[in-house]
């Protein structure tokens, strides 16, 4: 199968993707997650101005078989939150790099970003997983 | 840990790019492009599933159908031949060894189609309790099963040389030609939806699967894994066995009432039921939709003020609905349509209403 994996963002080896900007992060999870969840049919989001410690679970993505957590990809607060997937979180399947994005997090570490995979470093471990 | 079985159809699945898991110690298709799609054809048009895995046990001659009548919950001396039903092998406290249909060939020969993770365990109920082994055989490795299922199913079968298919009425089998290999096609299924099961010889599976996914393709026949199956299944309420059926559970609780003939009785577990029946029941199988965004999955728990009063033993979302929903073991009280209770997600209690079955 193939996967998208775009080269500007960063990855975590839960399959979430990072964009990091001026002074906040995107996170939403990658293609190869959204190929293997499947249909996705609910997104239970944390709320905004919540604090998250990096690896720490901030919510859950369900499709119609699978349950798994969205974990932080780094520590700091949440500042957004992407309303649109309460209801319609097929988004996710369709444009899981744009409008499926997740949350917005203002880090309160900024080097914590540099412990991130970069793209090849992530579709290295994805060639592994899916064979 | 023992290896997985596959099925004949294996590489067939493989090319059709379908992502394996595991289920009844087979490695089957979960899904191949997505199982809200697979659902819908179902519903729209047509899916055809690899049953391969359900297991096939055969009786023959007087003693042999003599002896599967006691372990039966239905009157299998009045099932008569081309007939099918639907019924249960319970143990002696009432409780379900397995949920099965049952197939009269002739006079002289008679068939189960049972669960797959019970093929072993039925089998060795089955020689516990006769006195001759003599005429039962488990066929199942032998026995390849698709199911055809959606409303298009008789159209597709007429294009691959079984226009007879169309006028078998519902739980009515009979022999027949698919795609030139013979078998025996059943109008039954395990999807709420009118369709067939097609019982073959497994070296004959590929050939058949091949030819009735190619001409169905036109009339939007989609090959659909177990995850629509499962979808599918739960719209309807019908049980999985291991989830809502098992060694202890009573049929009576499951609401299979009507699959366990008490007035003739003569099986085991007849008596256990009947003094169950007569206590009357502490607790009942209901569908439920929560009314809050959530999944309820099996395994949850059921509460009402705090309490915990039962457990979730499937639930999912329901492609054609659009909604969660769930089948759970609730008190007496907490059965009729419109009474209310929570379902305890990840700690979140997310409000659910008990709804008539089948769902859809």
């Amino acid at each position: 199968m193939d996967f998208e994996i775009p080269d500007e963002l960063y990855y975590t080896r839960d399959d979430e993707w990072v964009l990091s900007e001026d002074d906040s992060v995107t996170v939403g999870v990658t293609d190869f997650a959204q190929q293997q969840l499947g249909d996705i049919v609910y997104v239970e989001l944390p709320s905004v101005g919540d604090q998250l410690e990096s690896e720490m679970a901030f919510g859950v993505i369900e499709s119609v078989k699978a349950v798994s957590d969205l974990n932080a990809p780094v520590s700091g607060q949440v500042i957004a939150i992407n309303e649109e997937l309460v209801d319609q979180p097929e988004i996710i399947n369709e444009e899981c790099y744009g409008g499926g994005w997740i949350i917005k997090i203002k880090p309160s570490d900024e080097d914590e970003i540099e412990t991130l995979l970069d793209a090849d470093s992530y579709r290295k471990i994805i060639s592994k997983r899916s064979t | 840990m023992t290896a997985l079985k596959r099925t004949p159809l294996y590489d067939a699945h493989q090319r059709l790019g379908a992502r394996m898991i595991e289920f009844g110690g087979f490695e089957l298709p979960v899904q191949y492009t997505s199982i809200r799609e697979e659902h819908c054809a179902v519903r729209e048009a047509a899916g055809l599933f690899d049953a391969s895995h359900m297991g096939r046990i055969e009786f023959e001659g007087a003693a042999a159908i003599a002896a599967a009548d006691g372990l039966f919950s239905r009157n299998l001396a009045g099932l008569e031949p081309g007939r099918v039903q639907y019924g249960l092998l319970c143990n002696e406290t009432g409780g379900v060894v397995d949920d099965i249909t049952c197939y009269r060939v002739s006079e002289e020969s008679v068939f189960w189609c049972v669960n797959a993770s019970n093929i072993e365990k039925d089998h060795r109920w089955i020689l516990d309790h006769v006195a001759s082994a003599t005429g039962v055989h488990n066929a199942s490795d032998e026995t390849g099963l698709l199911a055809l299922q959606g409303p298009a199913s008789a159209a597709i079968l007429s294009r691959v040389g079984a226009p007879d298919a169309a006028a078998l009425r519902r739980f009515r089998f009979a022999r027949m030609q698919v795609a030139d290999c013979p078998a025996f096609v059943s109008r039954t299924g395990y999807t709420g939806a009118d369709g067939f099961e097609i019982y073959l010889n497994s070296d004959n599976l590929p050939q058949v699967f091949e030819a009735l996914l190619g001409e169905g393709e036109p009339l939007g026949l989609l090959p659909a894994g177990l995850g629509a199956r499962d979808t599918l299944r739960l719209e309807a309420a019908l049980p999985l066995y291991g989830h809502e059926l098992d060694d202890e559970t009573s049929p009576l609780a499951a609401g299979l009432e009507r699959f366990v003939d008490l007035e003739v009785g003569g099986f085991i577990g007849a008596d256990a039921i009947a003094r169950d029946r007569d206590a009357g029941l502490d607790r009942r199988l209901v569908g439920f939709v929560l009314e809050e965004r959530g999944v309820a999955r099996a395994g949850c728990v059921v509460a009402r003020a705090g309490e915990t009063i039962g457990r979730v033993t499937s639930g999912g979302p329901s492609p054609t609905l659009g909604k969660s929903i769930g089948l759970a073991y609730v008190p007496v009280g907490v059965t009729e349509p419109g009474s209310g209770f929570q379902v305890v997600v990840r700690d979140r209690a997310l409000q659910a209403r008990v709804v008539e079955t089948p769902f859809v």
